[in-house]
């Protein structure tokens, strides 16, 4: 249980995926102009971590790794499908991704329109691949942790997202520069709170 | 995106589409508004990530471009020749297939025959397939318009990519280690008067913050890309 | 047929699933033999650039051949298993393996009479796996080169690591202290020895921005040579076993 916990605590902010690993980069930074739609595709994106990741940790364990195929019979134990890996998790990602589009779609038309380009953009979000080859990576040893760690990471990503996007709202009233209104000041605010997050960098848990 | 009647229009392209003169007004101008006003980086918001990653030094920044522009030309055309036949319910999952299957074969093929070539490339290979300029052009463009618009917007665009990238990695790789191409450009005296490198200028929150004060020069320049609060 | 329809869909997903299966794996598979090729040489390569033989791809088999001299495969506890090719030995498998089940290669050089032994190594970067290759001399604690490579570190930063001014900071540091115990080598932020001309302090400068990568080789190559300790006081009883 307390590894459960390590690994969750790790995950939103030892490795969060914005400030530690910049990656889902460019939805943050699009799409936090609102407290209201940053929201919306935090959410979004816990959804398709938590479930995706999981799946994907089953996919490679029983398909694609060096081995994996031994459960069929020992002749297929020598197959190894790991150049299969990309397309397979972008395949599960991009499939989840088409669903929850269809969910906003029909329950949040509003969001729907707020979220544009970008909500078919969570399936090539780096931080969603970057999930999944992470978990890869780290060689988890059940389905559970792997759950852990994709949920831990997706909550990581919308509390970053919902910090700039507070923030984003309370300099509206501040007197900043027409050119470096909006974007520019996101970008700079960015630099600023990663650098922050850089002191959990040390922390071994 | 657009729903189209799709039961009359012919399967593959050139029919259709109205003459117009190669190199067009309209035509120069998907090649030339990705620089500046449409620029995928500061105004579209796409590709941040590999901006942070790659542009430490100079050379993978301009490897990276240049894979990156023809990565872009290729998936634009070849979904361009389909957009007529891909269903609208599985577009993404085929617009990521194509370009994934595309940047693999491309690494299988290196792997094979120019070995050298595919260990420097390898690490961009996942930052190709997942970059949002690649697929955020796909749905935005390619898929809506004939094979010759859709290269030049592909070109266009990364070349507008290439050169943000290019100015980050300039400076990051000039302030940070005083080096451009690995080769050190700072003389030895600057460095004996007490300057020294900016360390900081080498880690992603820094990329950041210049990319930051790029959009503030690119706006203060050209005073359409102000947002209007 | 209406491109919307159920019918239409699936049929487009499994001509599409087909036609881009069997292209992949047929180039994957047709490509398979001269990608082996490519990386065994590679290995081979690598392994000569460790004892101070440079070469490119094409010659280094040959080479190899005449300057290897012993390929051995050991078991934690120092001894030689015959039965394992040492060479094909593929780390990233091997490692997950619990340390009893691992075997561990040593490849024996001999260069104009002088011998080097040459431990390949395999660990964690920031991003990914990072792996290399490090030779030593006869007494089997000065380091005589140190090859490294990565696969997806940052690229300026951790991917330095397969940079030769990187390389050669572990040239002449010793993997021992006086004792005889194994300390490894530390890329360290703090070694205070600019020139590198310390060769007792076991440390050696990091690089700027690429702290985790450098401490992923620090732990690779500490990890690594302690299970060749039991093999390497067979050889020399005045080693002391440190696991």
């Amino acid at each position: 249980m307390e590894a459960y916990f390590n690994l969750f605590v790790k995950s939103i902010f030892i490795e969060n995926m914005i400030f530690a690993y910049f990656l889902g980069m460019c939805s943050y930074l699009a799409v936090s102009k609102t407290v209201k739609t940053a929201v919306g595709l935090g959410l979004a994106v816990i959804f398709v971590l938590a479930i995706t990741v999981p799946i994907n940790f089953l996919l490679d364990t029983y398909l694609l790794r060096p081995g994996a195929l031994g459960w069929l019979g020992s002749d297929y134990a020598s197959i190894d499908l790991s150049f299969l890996s990309f397309i397979m998790f972008i395949a599960v990602i991009a499939s989840m991704v088409q669903l929850v589009e269809m969910i906003v779609e029909k329950f949040a038309p509003a969001l729907y329109g707020a979220l544009g380009i970008f909500l078919p953009l969570i399936a090539v979000n780096c931080a969603i691949l970057g999930g999944s080859l992470f978990m890869q990576q780290k060689d988890f040893s059940g389905v559970t942790e792997s759950a852990v760690y994709g949920l831990g990471s997706g909550i990581g990503w919308l509390l970053a997202i919902l910090a700039i996007a507070a923030i984003r709202e309370k300099i509206t009233y501040s007197n900043i520069p027409a050119p470096l209104r909006g974007l520019g000041i996101t970008f700079i605010i960015t630099g600023l709170m990663a650098l922050g997050f850089m002191s959990f960098m040390g922390i071994k848990l | 995106m657009n729903a189209k009647k799709s039961q009359n229009k012919p399967l593959f392209f050139f029919v259709n589409e109205e003459k117009e003169a190669l190199f067009s007004k309209k035509n120069r101008a998907l090649l030339k508004d990705p620089l500046d006003d449409n620029n995928p980086i500061t105004v579209q918001v796409l590709g941040i990530c590999s901006a942070l990653a790659i542009t430490v030094q100079l050379k993978p920044a301009i490897v990276m471009s240049i894979s990156v522009m023809a990565v872009m030309a290729a998936s634009n055309v070849i979904i361009s020749l389909l957009r007529n036949l891909i269903p609208n319910r599985i577009r993404i999952i085929v617009q990521l297939v194509v370009v994934a299957s595309m940047v693999i074969l491309v690494d299988q093929v290196l792997r094979a025959y120019a070995y050298d070539v595919s260990k420097e490339l390898s690490i961009f290979i996942g930052l190709i397939i997942t970059n949002c300029i690649v697929m955020g052009r796909l749905e935005a463009f390619a898929l809506g318009n004939g094979v010759w618009k859709s290269f030049l917007d592909g070109v266009g665009n990364a070349a507008g990519y290439g050169f943000i990238l290019i100015v980050v990695a300039f400076f990051r790789e000039l302030l940070g280690s005083g080096k451009l191409f690995g080769l050190q450009v700072i003389p030895d005296a600057v460095y004996e008067m007490g300057y020294v490198n900016n360390g900081l200028m080498l880690l992603s929150p820094m990329a950041l913050i210049t990319v930051g004060i790029f959009i503030w020069l690119q706006r203060a320049r050209n005073r359409k890309l102000i947002e209007k609060n | 047929m209406n491109r919307d329809s159920n019918g239409y869909t699936f049929l487009f997903a499994t001509i599409m699933v087909l036609v881009v299966a069997s292209t992949l794996a047929f180039t994957a598979s047709s490509l398979k033999g001269l990608q082996a090729e490519n990386v065994r040489k590679e290995k081979m390569q690598n392994i000569l650039t460790t004892i101070g033989i440079e070469t490119d791809r094409d010659q280094a088999e040959s080479l190899y051949k005449q300057y290897i001299v012993e390929e051995l495969s050991l078991t934690h506890t120092g001894s030689v298993d015959t039965q394992t090719d040492a060479f094909t030995i593929a780390l990233n498998n091997e490692i997950k393996k619990p340390v009893a089940e691992q075997r561990f290669p040593l490849y024996v050089a001999d260069v104009e009479g002088k011998k080097f032994y040459v431990v390949p190594l395999r660990g964690a970067g920031l991003w990914d796996a990072i792996w290399g290759y490090l030779a030593l001399k006869e007494d089997k604690n000065t380091i005589q080169g140190a090859v490294f490579d990565h696969k997806g570190e940052t690229a300026g930063l951790g991917a330095e690591i397969t940079q030769k001014w990187f390389q050669e900071r572990f040239v002449d540091e010793k993997i021992m202290d006086q004792n005889g115990q194994l300390v490894g080598i530390n890329v360290s932020k703090t070694n205070n020895d600019p020139t590198n001309s310390d060769k007792e302090d076991h440390e050696i400068d990091a690089i700027s921005g690429a702290t985790i990568t450098g401490d992923g080789v620090t732990a690779m190559i500490a990890e690594r040579l302690a299970h060749y300790l039991p093999y390497f006081s067979k050889e020399d009883t005045s080693l002391v076993l440190n696991n």
